[in-house]
């Protein structure tokens, strides 16, 4: 990559020509150029959702979305940042839900004027299917709408380029946590455990653990099994 | 320079080799290392072991303590306001509790205190950056609790102090695993999904040096799914946030209680004082400081504030002597060096691989012996696999997960990983993929008791700012149990201590005063100034024209 790396290309940021070195995700282009990011830089990774971005490449119509840390600026990309989306969101108490209702639609009644345009899927930087969950939400699929939200950053790209003003990521969260909290059931073997810990179980072999002098304790450490990568046999 | 998917011809040459032995290695691991060649390849190879690369702190609390140059020259630097400059008398929040941080501990502390009693409208909480930007939100692989009929909380307390080489402190360990199950409850009951079997018990798999299976993920979006439902949570209960204002200095009443916090709004340039009666601080760790130069998997704001701050106060820190480089950060492509890959990757079975295609250590060694192990192959052997911008990196073997787990187990348990090399033309499916060890995580911090309370009165603290609980070296899936049981002591804490207390009388930052005295009595050099706030990565020629005008 030397050599394309003294490649210079050309950023309009906000409209400014800026040159940069070919090879920067955007985020490290615009910092080259000079900026020092306040909002618009949080994980640096792809996980945050805080570096949405909007562009045009030079000589097309078409608006498109990134995240600026996880995408490689381009000669004559035309560069804008989106600070906040000052997006509706319902409150609600977890825990007062019916989940055999559609609660979707009640708290995000707009959900039902989705026109399928898809261009929340076209805007969504992580490629997930989001029309698709919006359906969902709209029959009550909690399940389908967790599967297929399930990667969402929550950036806010998609309720900023929606038509029907739906907010899908708080839709999405939403179905998300009811599916967890009452599609799930909490697995017997941890609320064996839980119980079995306030019973004071493992209290004396945890307690002897604390009392073990350095040399016991190593050699506590260094003889105890371990259960082996990719089977589930326990072994020396 | 001419790419074939995603990678050089040369580099094509060495996966070829990867590829080659790939069948063979299937068959059998690398036996796991004794503690004497533990102790062996640390020394020569772990970052940490080099003793030029740190000193001694010449004041406060920890004076005579050693850290990396680049934690003792925050702590040593001046502070950024002065005593005179900022009027006490005007308060511009007054509250029950402050909370100093917007990631895991931070939100997890509000929530018990709201359980245990602190109304939203009593609670303020400040972050630098979003609410949610932190690296709670960026953690992959999981969370450590020990469940299984075949593990126990004891077993979890024996590898946590194991792979902290026995400098934890023993009862914040025990507190850590047996809070772990009902952490997972919890989360449970707020609507956290995890992996499950079809049978509808846990997906549970192995981390570096942990001797049972006790890894619990929501694919490889772990933290993001335990802190996307945790601020969900806390907004549903309305709690103030104020983002982009993080805290710059804590305050003092005349009892010598943490009495609040001076905030600067980052966006407005201006100053608020906040009072309080009792403080969470919850601000992360450091990995934005560069140790040793070394790229970072952490968040843009993880600069150490918390640090700083507690330790003007006169709180007490300690480990902060080692420093956790992961051993598998992105090593190319050059856009996302540093980046975190995983331990689930090799917790699914992936091995290291050096440039000829042999595996050379056991897959799941502690952190810190891992890395030493990777960098010991690049460096001491030479059997890396250079880059073309002259970075040196192993191969982690990612196809092998495909052969063990069956087709599409990536995508479907990977999902973040697969995505971000996709985005670079790089198929982890189908080819191996380049690390090289990246600064990950402070393994100390603010001391705590088991209360999460500091050696300052009116503070407590939880999440990566504190320390202790790691001792020299953290396990994987133990920083996302940790902010949970610690954020949630912290916040129950503070909670009962606001109920024993009035208003504080007196606001005052005469501590910071009095630590600037120490430093000039020191004949510490007014150079530099903390807390950091933000790294600086704006481009040398642009920063070579700036002018400071308005």
């Amino acid at each position: 990559m030397s050599e394309n790396k003294e490649k210079m290309i050309t950023v309009y940021i906000m409209g400014k020509a800026y040159e940069v070195p070919f090879g920067l995700t955007i985020m490290k282009a615009m910092e080259y150029a000079g900026y020092r990011f306040i909002r618009g830089s949080g994980c640096r990774a792809g996980f945050c959702g805080a570096c949405a971005t909007v562009y045009r490449n030079k000589g097309e119509y078409k608006f498109q979305t990134a995240l600026a840390c996880q995408a490689t600026a381009e000669d004559g990309m035309y560069l804008a940042q989106l600070p906040f989306v000052p997006a509706n969101r319902k409150e609600y108490d977890i825990a007062m839900i019916n989940p055999e209702k559609n609660v979707l639609s009640e708290y995000y009644p707009e959900i039902n004027r989705c026109v399928s345009c898809n261009t929340c899927t076209k805007s969504c930087p992580q490629e997930l299917d989001v029309m698709y969950y919006i359906q969902a939400a709209i029959r009550g699929d909690y399940g389908e709408v967790s599967k297929l939200s399930f990667d969402c950053i929550q950036c806010g790209l998609c309720a900023a380029r929606c038509p029907a003003e739906i907010t899908h990521y708080h839709v999405a969260q939403l179905a998300r946590r009811i599916y967890g909290k009452y599609h799930l059931q909490i697995p017997e073997h941890l609320l064996k455990r839980i119980e079995d810990i306030d019973a004071g179980k493992f209290d004396n072999e945890i307690g002897k653990l604390k009392k073990m002098g350095m040399k016991e304790l190593k050699e506590e450490y260094t003889s105890r099994t371990i259960e082996k990568i990719q089977r589930g046999e326990v072994t020396q | 320079m001419k790419l074939i998917g995603g990678y050089t011809e040369e580099m094509r040459e060495s996966i070829e080799k990867v590829e080659k032995t790939r069948a063979e290695r299937m068959k059998k691991s690398f036996e796991a290392m004794s503690m004497d060649e533990r102790e062996e390849v640390l020394n020569k190879y772990h970052p940490d072991y080099k003793p030029d690369k740190k000193r001694s702190v010449r004041v406060g609390p920890n004076k005579g303590d050693i850290a990396p140059h680049e934690v003792v020259d925050l702590l040593e630097a001046y502070p950024l306001i002065d005593e005179k400059d900022i009027d006490l008398k005007t308060i511009d929040y007054d509250v029950d509790l402050l909370i100093i941080g917007g990631g895991g501990a931070g939100t997890v502390a509000a929530l018990w205190a709201n359980e245990n009693g602190i109304s939203a409208e009593k609670m303020l909480m400040v972050t630098k950056l979003r609410h949610g930007d932190a690296n709670s939100m960026m953690a992959q692989g999981g969370i450590q609790a020990a469940d299984r009929e075949e593990d126990s909380p004891a077993l979890h307390y024996l590898d946590v102090i194991g792979g902290g080489h026995f400098a934890n402190k023993p009862e914040l360990v025990e507190a850590l695993v047996k809070d772990a199950p009902f952490i997972l409850k919890w989360h449970e009951e707020l609507g956290v999904q995890y992996d499950r079997n079809p049978d509808g018990s846990y997906v549970e798999r192995a981390g570096g040096g942990t001797s049972r299976f006790r890894l619990h993920s929501a694919k490889d979006y772990t933290g993001m799914e335990i802190m996307r439902v945790l601020r969900d949570e806390f907004r549903n209960r309305e709690i103030p946030v104020l983002e982009f204002s993080p805290a710059i200095e804590l305050l003092k009443d005349d009892e010598g209680n943490v009495a609040g916090a001076v905030l600067f709004n980052m966006e407005t340039e201006q100053y608020y004082v906040v009072r309080s009666k009792a403080t969470v601080l919850a601000t992360g760790g450091f990995g934005r400081l560069h140790i040793q130069g070394f790229p970072t998997t952490n968040h843009y704001g993880a600069t150490a504030d918390g640090l700083v701050m507690a330790y003007r106060a006169g709180a007490k820190l300690r480990d902060l002597d080692t420093v956790q480089y992961h051993p598998t950060g992105a090593a190319y492509p050059e856009q996302i060096v540093g980046l975190l890959i995983t331990e689930k990757v090799r917790g699914m079975g992936a091995q290291p691989v050096n440039r000829d295609g042999e595996l050379f250590v056991f897959p799941m060694e502690p952190r810190d012996v891992e890395a030493a192990a990777l960098i010991r192959e690049c460096y001491g052997r030479n059997k890396g696999i250079e880059t073309p911008t002259g970075m040196r990196g192993i191969w982690l073997d990612s196809p092998m997960i495909e052969e063990i787990s069956g087709e599409g187990s990536i995508e479907k348990d990977l999902d973040a990983m697969y995505r971000m090399y996709k985005r670079f033309g790089i198929d982890m499916t189908k080819d191996p993929i380049l690390v090289f060890p990246t600064l990950h995580y402070q393994n100390g911090g603010v001391e705590i008791d088991v209360n999460a309370q500091t050696s300052v009165p009116g503070l407590f603290a939880g999440g990566e700012v504190e320390g202790g609980v790691h001792g020299k070296n953290r396990l994987m899936g133990n920083s996302l149990l940790d902010f949970n049981v610690f954020g949630r002591r912290a916040g129950i804490s503070a909670a009962k201590w606001v109920k024993k207390r009035g208003k504080p009388k007196k606001l005052s930052l005469k501590h910071v005063s009095l630590y600037e005295s120490e430093l000039k009595k020191a004949k510490i050099k007014p150079e530099k100034r903390s807390p950091m706030l933000l790294p600086d990565y704006r481009g040398e020629k642009a920063l070579a024209r700036m002018l400071d005008l308005f």
